[in-house]
């Protein structure tokens, strides 16, 4: 019998297209393994009916002669920061528990109408923000890769999609939408040895998606292989009038422009990102990266972005600032959560409905970004924030004149385990130094696995292009996973 | 720069978030430790940089002006925590 777990995006479209095999058939097969694997906690609401009805609807148009979408027949996982009208959506905070959308986010209806069904809502840090899944009100995603030192530690499946990777990497589904404010697509790809690419700024609509930091989210997907990727990035992007910010150009055709000969392309290395006291595994991953891609035939060359120390701290006042404006719209009233005391008048009602709902990094976030846009010091962090973010820009378009694209770590360490970081908000935001500049400047940045640490577990190389050149990032990504022979997966213990 | 707990349970109310005496206490570490590490952007020479708006360039587009949706009442009511009839209902706000 056919494992359909074991098939990605592109072997299960083109199956049902062929009639090798019933879309129904796969969706119970893959309703079966997420409904098996609540002990990953990748899932917030699973929904087995949507995925039958929209397998069921695939095998209808096939039956009838009718032309099949790009994701024709293929179950996919959402994250539940993407508005799925009719099925509740959370952003895994206690103050939209219950809030179920009468509307269709943009990217999913784009998704559906490309064939595509959903298995279920998949977990995430609550309102996209941490990098280890553990603010979900939800409870922790727990990774399927456990360290081969013979412990069961259980670690961090990244975040903000963690319920995406976790459940990829356990071949619940094979893809997943994630979204990406400073590295939320692209650090728990690497942690857990698939692929995953955040699009430049404006690929794909925002509407319908829960803000966090307006300037910064961008959706994008996450899959086994590049090629599965490129599949499901062009059913999710497209120009959105609804998006004021999305971008009028058409979507190119990214599968099928996959090329991983890379004669002529100049890749930089940039030095500010060989921090010292560099993990080993990361160096000696890096190191083997480089090598495959002079051995597609890139030219390696070193580079300098000097701000690079900068744009954390950056990101740090940037995404707090936009978050506590975007998330003053939970207020008891309209949507989600209310909480009013007795006797308390609507100010009362307005905190102590806010207090609840919101979790704690959350709320620290809030906090954060209200003191940063506060009268009397505004310019002197949010304006001069703004300004160190037109200088990381500046970085990298000076870079472009020496290099098409960038090769780095995806993140400074392999996974962590649950709980490591939990007491210290700084050294858990330290675990996005190499993902948030390229989100502070809008390029499209790819991760794809890159080997294995010494302990066993996936780490990831980062791919970071021109805007608007997500073709040569997953070419290179391409180039990448023909020769790094990856082919570890976590065992099955769950 | 760093703030003290006044200045804690200020950011609280302009925040809208109610918080108790031990959770700003414990603010009070929290945040000067985010604010110590991001005044490093200070030394940052920012002379004649404009600050950022646009990470890709785009132009705001204008919309013709008429009247995409409405009468959606029901949706916009389905998720209230407390609705009465067809307004969302609130804490009396005048006396």
């Amino acid at each position: 019998m056919t494992d359909f777990s074991r098939m990605g995006v592109a072997a299960i479209r083109d199956g049902v297209a062929k009639g090798e095999f019933k879309a129904v058939e796969v969706a119970e097969a893959l309703n079966t393994r997420v409904a098996n694997a609540k002990a990953l906690n990748a899932f917030i609401v699973e929904t087995p009916e949507t995925a039958l009805e929209a397998a069921a609807a695939v095998d209808a148009d096939r039956a009838a002669g009718k032309p099949l979408g790009k994701m024709a027949g293929v179950p996919i996982g959402m994250k539940d920061l993407f508005c799925t009208e009719g099925v509740q959506t959370t952003a895994a905070s206690h103050i939209l528990e219950g809030f179920v959308p009468t509307y269709e986010s943009t990217v999913s209806a784009n998704l559906w109408k490309a064939g595509a069904g959903m298995l279920g809502k998949l977990n995430l840090d609550q309102f996209a923000m941490g990098s280890s899944n553990e603010t979900s009100y939800f409870g922790n995603v727990i990774s399927p890769w456990r360290r081969n030192d013979g412990g069961n530690a259980a670690l961090a499946p990244g975040g903000s999609s963690g319920g995406s990777s976790s459940a990829i990497a356990a071949r619940l589904c094979p893809a997943a939408t994630g979204t990406d404010t400073g590295g939320s697509i692209r650090q728990p790809a690497a942690f857990t040895g698939i692929s995953g690419i955040k699009p430049t700024y404006g690929r794909c609509s925002r509407w319908g998606i829960v803000a966090f930091a307006s300037s910064l989210d961008q959706a994008g997907p996450m899959a086994r292989d590049v090629r599965d990727c490129a599949i499901m990035l062009e059913a999710m992007a497209g120009f959105d009038p609804k998006d004021s910010t999305s971008l009028d150009l058409p979507v190119p055709a990214w599968e099928s422009g996959l090329n991983s000969d890379l004669k002529g392309k100049r890749i930089g290395i940039p030095r500010e990102y060989r921090l010292d006291g560099i993990d080993e595994d990361i160096a000696a991953m890096w190191d083997n990266g480089i090598a495959w891609l002079k051995d597609a035939g890139a030219d390696v060359v070193d580079i300098s972005l000097p701000h690079t120390k900068y744009a954390l701290p950056a990101y740090y006042i940037i995404a707090p600032a936009e978050a506590s404006s975007n998330l003053a719209r939970y207020d008891g009233v309209r949507f989600g959560l209310r909480d009013l005391p007795d006797g308390s008048g609507l100010q009362d009602m307005y905190a102590a409905t806010r207090a609840a709902g919101f979790g704690a990094e959350v709320r620290r976030r809030i906090m954060i970004g209200t003191y940063v846009l506060s009268a009397g010091f505004y310019d002197a962090y949010y304006t001069q924030a703004q300004k160190v973010r037109a200088l990381i820009a500046r970085d990298f378009e000076q870079a472009w004149a020496s290099c098409d694209l960038i090769l780095a770590p995806t993140a400074p360490s392999a996974a962590f385990g649950l709980g490591e970081k939990t007491s210290d908000p700084l050294s858990m935001y330290l675990n996005d130094v190499f993902a948030v500049p390229a989100s502070l400047a809008g390029l499209p940045a790819m991760s794809v696995p890159g080997g294995l640490s010494k302990d066993g577990l996936p780490l990831g190389l980062q791919i970071i292009g021109k805007a608007l050149d997500e073709q040569a990032v997953l070419n290179a990504g391409l180039a990448i996973e023909e020769r790094s022979g990856f082919t570890a997966e976590a065992g099955e213990w769950w | 720069m760093s703030v003290d707990k006044d200045t804690v349970n200020k950011i609280a109310r302009l925040s809208r978030i109610a918080i108790s005496d031990a959770e700003a206490d414990k603010m009070v570490g929290e945040l000067n430790g985010i604010l110590a590490w991001v005044e490093q952007l200070g030394e940052v020479d920012v002379t004649g940089v404009e600050p950022m708006t646009a990470v890709i360039p785009n132009k705001l587009r204008l919309r013709d002006d008429v009247v995409t949706d409405g009468d959606v009442r029901e949706k916009v009511l389905a998720n209230a925590p407390a609705r009465e009839g067809s307004f969302f209902g609130v804490p009396k706000v005048i006396e």
